[in-house]
């Protein structure tokens, strides 16, 4: 038992788990504080998500649904992981997300170009979007974070602009993906069979493998350890001949592809369409930091801790809505990413517990 | 023109307010980037008691509608305290984590309260078209807004606090070097707490003044827009000085004048560019300025690194 808890792996998966479950209890006072009748139902109903649906069929067709947008959830976080390695908080991952999200739209709405083309010109885009962000960090030495917020922002609204463009006439949505250009939408490999939801693609395979990639490429490899000792120290590893610019750059523009690869495995699964008036930058890049975060900032990790924010992120529509909101899910994942910042402080308790037994255990022999 | 003035008047003292917190809470060595939301739950603050105690006298109504938000705002950024000062948390990720709690938490509270008065009503809105008067005086057209001499007394106030005061001067030994200010007998803990509290009440404040900008409804969904951040800019661009914060926070808010005003000038009007554009170009600027004023930044030289009695 107590080998076990020494063990790193191990420890962060229990500080994400107090984490979850504190942050649940939080959910629940609110709930209840707002009216105590119908809050136990509500937040089982939360927690359950797609399990409160009677039939089978409609609960694998819902558990397809909360999978297609985990994919781009996985993605943010992978991005906002990859940069956090290497020092640097991409808080424009939100940003990157929408550049990603505007090209392959334009490019399958405007041009017609397939499923492929659309993919990577989005993750070129939202690469090179990553990229300026860089380029400011390793030339001007502007923040990060600020310079990602306002990149959000500038993002939001040029999407907008150009998504414009091709949308409806009577709404603000851009036109249905499978009526203009079926051939821009990502292939299911029959996956849309096996969950009864056409909105599985390829995306979920290739999300898996990417998580696993960055795992190996943060690893396993000499550019990743180059990029960690970037992160961990930057004047050490400039001392060590690495060029700590071109890393700094690098790093974010491989941030903002997979960004903008989330998003085009989510807009052209057709599930969702861009909404040309949207007057605030889609939430995905700000969970993925929660998701980073709780998944104790380990690639893999990483897939569970995105999988249960969509979870109940989606819960959260089950709630009663007679009393209550579904942004609930939202004051739950934010209280999550907020005792995310003392995972430290839970580590190093556990840690002083064990060395206190120990010196007990030393004292009795 | 007039318009152009007020808009970029008041703007410019929402983020002279929020800046002017940032730079205390810097100087005293925390990075507050939880500014966007500690504006958010102090604009709460001040709406509540503006939609709901608008029968009082003005002036009543108004100090209470301030100490609202300023409390809100100072409750709020305990959050901040309690993680950065004593659990050394990650700054940047705590102050993430707040402005998306601030928001959510909003909205599930407004709704919840509107729900509670009328089971239909599912908005996040709140309503303050009476409190909002009492905060104005209208001088022939220009809206002439109280926070704007409020804003101008804060910079006068933060500058003697910052730098004719022993306590401000304290607190700024703290963020440049806590090992030796704790050295001399200055409590680093009790500092970084003042430094924080401060900010919270001064952002609380910015946040009310955002909201009673332009509108006299808020649906709180929407936050507050990156004020927060662009405040934080504004910060570095004024070098962390308040005199000089006044100046950039004067810039900022006529770029985002004029994405409100814009329609109102013949030449800008026959340009026929998207509203898009001018939506965008207060963050643009923001780029653009921290592009050339980072490089010889002054920033606090502690700020954002938890202290460790056990460093020194």
């Amino acid at each position: 038992m107590k080998k076990l808890l020494k063990r790193e792996g191990v420890q962060a998966f229990l500080a994400s788990i107090i984490c979850i479950l504190l942050g649940l209890l939080i959910g629940y006072v609110v709930l209840l504080l707002i009216n105590p009748n119908g809050a136990t139902e509500s937040i089982v109903k939360l927690v359950q998500n797609f399990f409160v649906s009677k039939r089978a069929n409609l609960r694998l067709k819902n558990f397809g649904n909360t999978l297609t947008k985990t994919i781009p959830l996985i993605m943010c976080s992978l991005s906002i992981l990859f940069s956090y390695k290497v020092g640097l908080f991409n808080i424009g991952a939100a940003g990157q997300y929408v550049a990603g999200a505007c090209a392959c739209l334009y490019a399958a709405l405007g041009w017609g170009w397939g499923w492929l083309p659309c993919m990577l010109f989005a993750m070129v885009i939202a690469a090179v979007y990553g990229a300026i962000v860089g380029v400011l960090k390793a030339y001007c030495n502007v923040n990060e974070v600020i310079s990602g917020i306002m990149l959000n922002w500038i993002g939001l609204y040029t999407a907008n602009t150009i998504l414009s463009s091709v949308k409806e006439t009577a709404s603000p949505y851009t036109l249905y993906l499978d009526k203009e250009n079926p051939s821009a939408l990502l292939p299911n490999i029959g996956l849309d069979k096996l969950f009864n939801n056409s909105t599985v693609t390829i995306a979920v395979p290739m999300a898996l493998i990417i998580a696993i990639v960055v795992s190996i490429v943060l690893n396993k490899t000499r550019i990743g350890y180059e990029l960690r000792a970037t992160g961990i120290n930057k004047n050490a590893a400039k001392y060590a001949g690495m060029a700590e610019n071109r890393n700094i750059i690098m790093t974010l523009a491989i941030s903002g592809a997979l960004a903008g690869l989330g998003a085009s495995m989510l807009y052209q699964t057709g599930y969702m369409r861009w909404e040309c008036t949207q007057s605030s930058v889609p939430a995905m890049g700000f969970n993925g930091i929660a998701a980073a975060f709780l998944g104790g900032l380990s690639p893999i990790g990483t897939i569970f801790s995105s999988f249960f924010i969509q979870h109940i992120t989606d819960g959260g529509s089950n709630v009663n809505t007679n009393f209550y909101s579904s942004q609930i899910s939202d004051v739950i994942s934010s209280v999550i990413i907020y005792l995310c910042g003392f995972v430290l402080f839970i580590k190093l308790t556990i840690n002083k517990m064990i060395s206190r037994s120990d010196e007990k255990k030393g004292a009795k022999n | 023109m007039l318009l152009l003035i007020q808009y970029t008047l008041i703007f410019a003292s929402v983020l002279l307010l929020v800046a002017l917190g940032g730079c205390i809470s810097e100087h005293s060595g925390i990075i507050n980037l939880g500014l966007e939301g500690i504006m958010v739950i102090g604009a709460l603050g001040g709406a509540l008691v503006m939609s709901r105690l608008a029968f009082l006298p003005p002036a009543v109504m108004v100090l209470l509608a301030l100490l609202a938000a300023i409390v809100l705002g100072m409750i709020y950024s305990c959050l901040l305290g309690v993680a950065a000062i004593h659990f050394k948390a990650d700054q940047t990720l705590v102050g993430t984590a707040m402005n998306l709690l601030a928001t959510a938490a909003a909205t599930v509270f407004v709704k919840a309260m509107n729900t509670a008065s009328n089971p239909d009503n599912h908005s996040s809105e709140i309503e303050y078209v009476a409190g909002r008067k009492m905060f104005i005086v209208n001088i022939n057209g220009f809206e002439f807004n109280w926070f704007m001499p409020l804003a101008i007394v804060a910079v006068v106030l933060v500058y003697l606090f910052l730098y004719k005061n022993r306590l401000g001067l304290r607190l700024m030994a703290c963020g440049e070097h806590p090992q030796a200010a704790d050295s001399v007998g200055i409590n680093v803990y009790k500092m970084r707490w003042m430094g924080v509290l401060i900010s919270g009440a001064l952002a609380g404040m910015g946040g009310l003044c955002y909201i009673l900008a332009g509108v006299s409804l808020w649906k709180f969904e929407n936050g507050v827009a990156g004020f927060g951040f662009l405040a934080l800019a504004v910060m570095i661009f004024g070098q962390w000085k308040p005199g000089k914060i006044a100046l950039a926070a004067l810039l900022f808010g006529l770029f985002r004048a004029l994405s409100n005003t814009y329609m109102g000038f013949p030449f800008l009007a026959s340009l026929k560019l998207p509203s898009n554009v001018y939506n965008m170009m207060p963050y643009i600027v923001c780029l653009i300025v921290l592009a050339f004023t980072s490089k010889t930044s002054r920033a606090p030289k502690a700020e954002g690194i938890p202290y460790d009695q056990g460093m020194r």
